[in-house]
C-alpha cells in the first residue's frame, strides 16, 4: 500500500523552467507522474515540457487542480516558495532545494502550523511510489513495486537501501526522503555511529549533536519503539527480507 | 562558520551591545602601541577558533605597555593547545588587547537555533564565566530557557524575565532588557546559528559589557550576508578543509587512515560506519554533493590523497543526479595529474554505472573495484593495513 502519493496525484513543479526543474520534471513525466502545471513568476501563460506554466501557485491550483508541489527554486527563495504553496492549499509539498537558511525554515515551520499542508524536506530526494508516481530526483530505475516502505533522512543512503531491497526481489510501496507515522514492522539503520560528536558532517541533516541528537541515542529510541536495528548499512536488504519472512 | 572573538565583539557593538575598548594586533610592537593607547592595565587574549583559552595560557594580563609587548611575544606565533583544539593546537596569529574591567558579577547570555523545537532559544544565567553545558548538568535551576517564536519575535516580557533571572535591578535591569533585544536583532540580521556572551560582565557602575563573545553562523545564510562572509579566516582551517570549501565540497578531517569520497552525507557516514565495522578507521568525511562536476571530483580526490595519514582510498558513489561516468572521469584525471600514491577501491552504482566502470577499467590504472559497499570497505581497510600505520 503506497502512502501520500499515487498515480492520480496531480503535481505542480515550482521552478519548472530552471535547469534543475526542467531536468527532473522531464524525468518525472517519463516515469508517469501527472505533472499538470509548472510555476515560474514572469513566465505565466507559456508552456514548458508541454505543461502549462503559471506565474503563481494559486493560479496553477485554480486552473489545473493540484494535490502536490515539487519545489526546485534556489535556496534563498525556497522558503517563500513553500509558504506560497501552503497558502494556495497544496496538500503535500516536496521541497528538493538544499541549503535553505535555518532561520527561514524556522519561519516556514511556524507558518505551516496554520495550514493543513504537509512538508517533505527540504533537502530531500522526494517521494516515490514505485510503478505509480515519482515526486523528486531519485533514479526511478532502482525501484520496484512491492510491500516494503522506506523512510530515510538521507538521499543516496535511501538509494542504497532501496537498491539492496530490489536486488533481493523485495519491491517498495513508497520510499520517502524524510520521517512519517509508523505502524508496520520497522527496520532501522542509523548512520553516524562512528562519527565524532560535535562535528558537522555535511549538510544540516547530518549533525551529530549532544544528548538526544547522537546516533547512539537514536538507535536506543528506535529499539524502544520496537524497530529492528540494522548494525551494518550493508545488511539493510537482508534484515528486511528476514523480517518479512518472519525469521527475525 | 566561526569567527574570532574580536570580530564578534565588533559585530555586536554595531547592534548597540557594549564591549570593552580593545584592538586586535598581529605583532608584539603593535600590542605595546595598543596598550599605550588604551592606557592602564590591559588583558591580552589569543584569537583562535576554539574555547578553553584562559586555562591553556592564552589569556594574559599586563600592567604596562612593555609588559603587554612581552606577553604578546609569548603568545603570538605559538600553537595554543586547549581542550578544544586537539593535541596539535592552533597557531595564534592575532591577539586582542583590551582594557581590563572592574567586574562585580559575571552573567551568561546565549542564543541559538533549536532544530528540534524549530525555534530560537534564549539562555540566561546569573552564573556566568563557566561552561554552560557543565552548569546545565550540575545546576539546571540556574539557567532560564525561553523559546522565541519567529512570527512574533522577542516579547518585552521575555527580555524582562531574562533581566530578572540575571538578578538585576535599577538602571542595570533596563540595560539588560535592551541588550537582550539587541542580541536577538543581531542574531536574525546576520543569520547566526549561535551567539554566546560568557561572561556578560556587570561592572561596578552597573554597566553591562560583553567581556567575551562567541558567534557562529549558518553557512546557508552566508550568500545573503556578504559582511559576515568577509569575516571568514582561512588560517583557522586545515589546508584540506580550505581547498574543499573552495571547491564546494564538504570535508571533515578525521584521525583514521582510510580516505573516503562519497556522494551524500548519509551514505558518507554509513561508509565510515562500515570501515569501522571492518576493523579500520576513516581518515575523513568527504561528501561530493549532488551537483558535482568532473573537476570537483578530481579536486576531491586530490584533497583526500594529500592527507599524509591516508593509506588507502575508498570511493563509494551511488549515482542519482550524480553520474557514475563523470565521477570515474574525475578520479582518472586526478590519478593521472597527481600520481597514484595509494591503492584505490571503487564502488560505483546507479546512473550510468556501466560507463563509469568501463572508464575505470580502460584507464589502465590499478583500481580495485568492489561489487558492493561492504566488500569495498573491507578491501580498503585490508589495503590500508597492508601499508603500515595505525589500522
Amino acid at each position: 500500500m503506497s502512502i501520500l502519493v499515487d498515480a492520480s496525484t496531480r503535481v505542480v513543479v515550482q521552478g519548472i523552467t530552471g535547469a534543475e526543474g526542467t531536468f527532473h520534471a522531464r524525468h518525472m513525466l517519463e516515469y508517469g507522474t501527472a505533472v499538470v502545471a509548472g510555476v515560474t513568476p514572469g513566465k505565466g501563460g507559456t508552456r514548458h515540457l508541454d505543461v502549462p506554466v503559471f506565474d503563481t501557485v494559486d493560479e496553477a491550483v485554480k486552473s489545473e487542480g493540484v494535490d502536490a508541489s515539487v519545489i526546485f527554486v534556489p535556496p534563498l527563495a525556497a522558503a517563500d516558495a513553500v509558504m506560497e504553496a501552503a497558502d494556495a492549499g497544496v496538500r503535500l509539498i516536496v521541497c528538493i532545494t538544499e541549503g535553505i537558511p535555518a532561520l527561514d525554515m524556522v519561519r516556514v515551520k511556524t507558518f505551516l502550523k496554520e495550514t493543513s499542508s504537509r512538508l517533505i524536506g527540504p533537502n530531500t530526494p522526494g517521494i516515490i511510489s514505485p510503478g505509480r508516481t515519482k515526486l523528486g530526483i531519485m533514479p526511478g530505475s532502482i525501484h520496484k513495486p512491492g510491500p516494503v516502505g522506506v523512510i530515510s533522512r538521507s538521499g543516496t543512503l535511501t538509494y542504497e537501501a532501496v537498491h539492496q531491497l530490489t536486488l533481493l526481489g523485495l519491491g517498495q510501496s513508497t520510499a520517502v526522503g524524510i520521517g512519517g507515522g509508523l505502524s508496520k514492522p520497522v527496520i532501522a539503520y542509523v548512520a553516524g555511529l562512528t562519527a565524532p560528536p560535535g562535528r558537522r558532517m555535511g549538510h544540516a541533516g547530518a549533525i551529530m549533536s549532544g544528548g538526544r541528537g547522537t546516533a547512539v541515542r537514536k538507535v536506543e529510541l528506535l529499539r524502544e519503539a520496537g524497530a529492528f536495528i540494522v548494525e551494518s548499512p550493508a545488511d539493510i536488504g537482508k534484515i528486511a527480507a528476514a523480517v518479512l519472512s518472519g525469521k527475525a | 562558520m566561526k569567527i574570532h572573538e574580536f570580530q564578534a565583539k565588533r559585530l555586536l557593538a554595531g547592534f548597540g551591545i557594549p564591549v570593552p575598548r580593545g584592538e586586535a594586533v598581529r605583532t608584539p610592537a603593535e600590542a605595546r602601541a595598543a596598550a599605550q593607547r588604551l592606557g592602564g592595565p590591559v588583558v591580552l587574549k589569543a584569537q583562535i577558533h576554539a574555547g578553553g583559552r584562559a586555562k591553556a595560557g592564552g589569556v594574559l594580563k599586563a600592567g604596562t605597555p612593555a609588559e603587554a609587548e612581552a606577553a604578546a611575544a609569548r603568545i603570538l606565533g605559538q600553537p595554543l593547545i586547549t581542550a578544544q583544539t586537539g593535541p596539535e593546537g592552533r597557531v595564534v596569529r592575532r591577539v586582542l588587547v583590551e582594557e581590563t574591567l572592574a567586574i562585580e558579577r559575571e552573567l551568561y547570555l546565549g542564543l541559538t537555533v533549536s532544530r528540534e523545537e524549530e525555534r530560537l532559544v534564549l539562555l540566561v544565567s546569573p552564573k556566568g564565566g563557566v561552561d554552560i553545558e557543565a552548569l546545565a548538568f550540575d545546576e539546571p535551576d540556574l539557567i532560564l530557557r525561553q523559546r522565541i517564536f519567529p512570527s512574533t519575535g522577542l516579547h518585552l516580557f521575555q527580555a524582562k524575565r531574562a533581566a530578572f533571572a540575571f538578578g538585576l535591578a535599577g538602571p542595570a535591569f533596563s540595560r539588560a532588557v535592551k541588550l537582550v533585544a539587541d542580541l536577538v536583532r543581531a542574531f536574525e540580521a546576520t543569520d547566526a546559528s549561535l551567539v554566546e556572551i560568557n561572561p556578560l560582565a556587570l561592572a561596578a557602575g552597573g554597566e553591562l559589557v560583553a567581556a567575551d563573545a562567541k558567534m557562529e553562523f549558518d553557512d546557508n545564510g552566508l550568500a545573503r550576508r556578504p559582511e559576515v562572509k568577509a569575516l571568514r579566516d582561512p588560517d583557522e582551517e586545515s589546508p584540506q578543509e580550505r581547498e574543499a570549501s573552495l571547491a564546494g565540497l564538504s570535508y571533515v578531517k578525521l584521525d583514521g587512515n582510510v580516505g573516503c569520497m562519497v556522494n551524500g552525507a548519509g551514505l558518507a557516514m554509513a561508509t565510515m560506519d562500515l570501515i569501522e565495522l571492518s576493523g579500520g578507521r576513516a581518515a575523513n568525511f568527504l561528501d561530493v554533493g549532488g551537483g558535482v562536476t568532473e573537476e570537483a571530483v578530481a579536486k576531491a580526490f586530490a584533497i583526500l590523497a594529500s592527507d599524509p595519514g591516508v593509506r588507502s582510498a575508498l570511493v563509494n558513489i551511488f549515482g542519482g543526479i550524480v553520474r557514475c561516468d563523470l565521477v570515474a572521469q574525475g578520479i582518472v584525471r586526478a590519478a593521472r595529474e597527481h600520481g597514484f600514491r595509494i591503492p584505490v577501491v571503487t564502488r560505483l552504482e546507479g546512473t550510468n554505472v556501466d560507463a563509469g566502470r568501463r572508464i575505470l577499467a580502460d584507464s589502465g590504472l590499478p583500481f580495485t573495484t568492489a561489487p558492493n559497499m561492504e566488500a569495498a570497505a573491507r578491501e580498503a581497510v585490508r589495503l590500508a593495513r597492508g601499508r603500515g600505520g595505525a589500522g
